[in-house]
């Protein structure tokens, strides 16, 4: 396991800035993830790791070496491709063995290590098919082997399972988690998908746009979203953002919101007097949908007319609006009503966020 | 489908396949008949006997202008000339493609583009050029001089198949090579090349037809001892010494043709195979 270090790292293609200045420092045996939508140059930041492409500006340091002129080979890296890039015209044996042979591993030292590695992933019986002959999860389980046979240092792992269905991508994800607390190497994960950020990290790298908009652990960045886009990203379903007003409430500042007729004020805690400058401005209030719940029959409640509902098994989602935004929010299907009632309401808002509506930044 | 319509249908693609076999059919015929038979008999009527004296002629001893030893030296030729250009043009077609898909640099869509612009010029355009580049070559009037004729103006149609085919292959492939430790040449050798063979059985069929029946760079930049097969019809049915012999002419012809037709008989299905196949996936 080694430790990666990124810094200030810029990479631009023909005049175009696609990465604009990346730090990202990850502690030998982490899970790193990178998430952000598609476009947001996450496969350019692996190739640059991983040596395929060389950076602009700035410094990749794996272990204690600084490797922006070591090729690719040398990197002590291994990496599983989203399209697996299995070579088609080898069989599976093959695959994992073609790495060592151009390293000249010894044959023995070879058989050993391809006899662990199909043990592991359990594709012992698949070591003479070629790739066209197995199925997507197989071929997913082959990439990682090739990756594995390797021993590598840093593990780079690219929206390995975008291509996998539901149920599937739910299994490998368990048995990468699996594997890396088996193997402890470093790991460096790309996806776009937020549950697999949050269920796999140590630590989420948040991007957009060629910039980090957030690095933390995934707790951090889903309590304490850095802004507006990464409390957008994160969640599923996302954050309510509800425009509003703040407004002063007896014993601090609220939150103003309208429904139908009725008006109210959410308190918001402010310790800190964050929100002084802007009693009386628009902002943008950012609540999670398990923090409105359903009220208990004896606790004051925001009495809300339901749009819609979506019954998840667990929970209903129920839509309502405010402040003539949709909101959602995450109610116990017992007490969920039906759309046209009226659903009795509350709401935590320890957690509650407040952004700036023009640059989108947190302000509380 | 109907049975009418099956029927019409059948009728209509069996005339067409008539319309085309029947040349073939009077070539064949007149070449095994006898000059007698062929001046008394109508053009279509089958053969009564089968003599192949004038396959024999054509071979080699019919005349093609004062030398008089058939097509044989003509066809070797040919072959002396076919086989390497065939080989060296595939070759470097299939590295050109590898480099402008897979090694790109700045400027390689440029050279991509005028390689296109290669594929549409006419051939008549670089005659002198070629012929001036031949000189300072040394190669002028030899063998190897039509060779490297048809190697330089094959590049352009083999880079495009190949490219073509090429893009196709996913770029994760090669890095994933890259990472194994592979270099240039042992991606190429090692996966790219075991992927191609659709693509080159269309790019070996193409060359070869083209320049087994190319007859303007032969006519152009041959010398006495280095006329392709193709001029040498030419010559030996330009050729009258008295009589027209049309069962030499038409064994000769096919003679020509043989080749082409062995290749496609062969290879024919990986040619179609290969220009609807893209590369193989996963
Ligand atoms: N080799 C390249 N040349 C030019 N532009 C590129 C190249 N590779 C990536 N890009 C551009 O960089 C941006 C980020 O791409 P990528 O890193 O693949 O995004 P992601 O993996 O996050 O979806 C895209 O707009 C893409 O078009
Ligand atoms: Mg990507």
């Amino acid at each position: 396991m080694r430790a990666l270090k990124i810094k200030n790292v810029k990479k631009s293609f023909g005049g175009v800035d696609i990465l604009k200045g990346i730090d990202i420092e990850v502690e030998p045996g982490q899970f790193l993830i990178l998430v952000g939508p598609s476009g947001c140059g996450k496969s350019t930041l692996m190739n640059l790791i991983a040596g395929l492409e060389t950076v602009t500006s700035g410094e990749i340091v794996i272990g204690d070496r600084v490797v922006n002129d070591v090729p690719p080979k040398d990197r002590d890296i291994a990496m599983v491709f989203q399209s697996y890039a299995l070579y088609p015209n080898m069989n599976v044996k093959k695959n994992i063995t073609f790495g060592m042979e151009m390293r000249n591993v010894d044959k023995d030292e070879q058989e050993k290590i391809l006899e662990r590695v199909s043990k592991m992933l359990q594709i012992e019986h698949l070591l003479d098919r070629k790739p066209s002959q197995l199925s997507g999860g197989q071929r997913q389980r082959v990439a990682m082997g090739r990756a594995l046979a390797r021993d590598p240092g840093l593990f780079l792992f690219d929206e390995p399972l975008s291509n996998l269905d539901a149920k599937l991508r739910v299994e490998m994800r368990t048995e990468i988690k699996l594997l890396h607390q088996r193997t402890k190497t470093t790991v460096v994960y790309v996806t776009h998908d937020q549950i697999e950020a949050m269920t796999l990290g140590d630590r989420i790298a948040v991007m957009k746009d060629g910039h980090i908009q957030q690095f933390g652990t995934p707790h951090e960045i889903y309590d304490n979203p850095a802004n507006m886009f990464v409390a957008g990203f994160i969640g599923s379903p996302s954050m309510n953002f509800i425009p509003t007003r703040i407004v002063a409430a007896e014993g601090g500042l609220g939150a103003e919101i309208l429904h139908g007729e009725q008006n109210w004020i959410f308190p918001l805690q402010d310790p800190q007097g964050k929100l002084q400058a802007w009693v009386g401005k628009d902002v943008i209030l950012g609540v999670r949908p398990e923090q409105f719940t359903a009220a208990e029959d004896d606790e004051p409640s925001y009495d809300c007319k339901v749009d819609i509902i979506e019954p998840t098994g667990p929970d209903t989602l129920v839509f309502v609006h405010l402040n003539g935004k949709e909101v959602v929010c995450r109610v116990h299907p017992k007490k969920a009503k039906h759309p046209g009632e009226i659903q009795r309401l509350t709401v935590d808002l320890t957690k509650a966020v407040v952004f700036d509506p023009k640059t989108e930044a947190r302000i509380l | 489908m109907a049975k009418s319509t099956r029927f019409i249908l059948y009728t209509v693609l069996l005339i067409a396949a008539l319309f085309y076999l029947l040349p073939m059919y009077v070539m064949l015929t007149t070449s095994v008949k006898t000059m007698d038979e062929i001046r008394n008999g109508s053009l279509l009527a089958f053969p009564t006997g089968i003599s192949l004296e004038a396959w024999g002629k054509a071979w080699d001893s019919a005349c093609t202008g004062i030398q008089c030893s058939g097509l044989k030296p003509f066809f070797w030729n040919s072959v002396k000339i076919v086989v390497p250009a065939v080989i060296l043009s595939t070759m470097l077609g299939a590295i050109n493609g590898y480099v402008l898909t897979k090694w790109k640099f700045k400027g390689s869509d440029i050279i991509f583009s005028m390689m296109l612009f290669g594929v549409f010029m006419p051939l008549q355009v670089v005659l002198l050029p070629m012929s001036q580049t031949l000189g300072w070559m040394g190669l002028t009037e030899s063998v190897w001089g039509l060779v490297t004729v048809h190697v330089l103006m094959g590049i352009a149609s083999t880079t495009l198949f190949f490219r073509n085919y090429y893009v196709s292959i996913p770029d994760e492939l090669v890095k994933a090579a890259t990472l194994d430790g592979a270099g240039f040449f042992r991606i190429f050798w090692r996966i790219i090349l075991p992927l191609s063979t659709p693509i080159i059985m269309v790019t070996f069929i193409w060359q070869f037809t083209n320049i087994w029946n190319d007859f303007l760079f032969g006519v152009v930049f041959s010398g006495s001892d280095s006329k392709p097969i193709t001029v040498g019809l030419n010559n030996l049915v330009n050729t009258s010494t008295g009589v027209k012999e049309y069962n030499v002419d038409m064994a000769a012809a096919i003679i020509a043709g043989l080749p082409t037709m062995f290749i496609y008989f062969v290879a024919g299905k990986y040619f179609v195979r290969g220009l609807t196949a893209g590369a193989v996936k996963g």
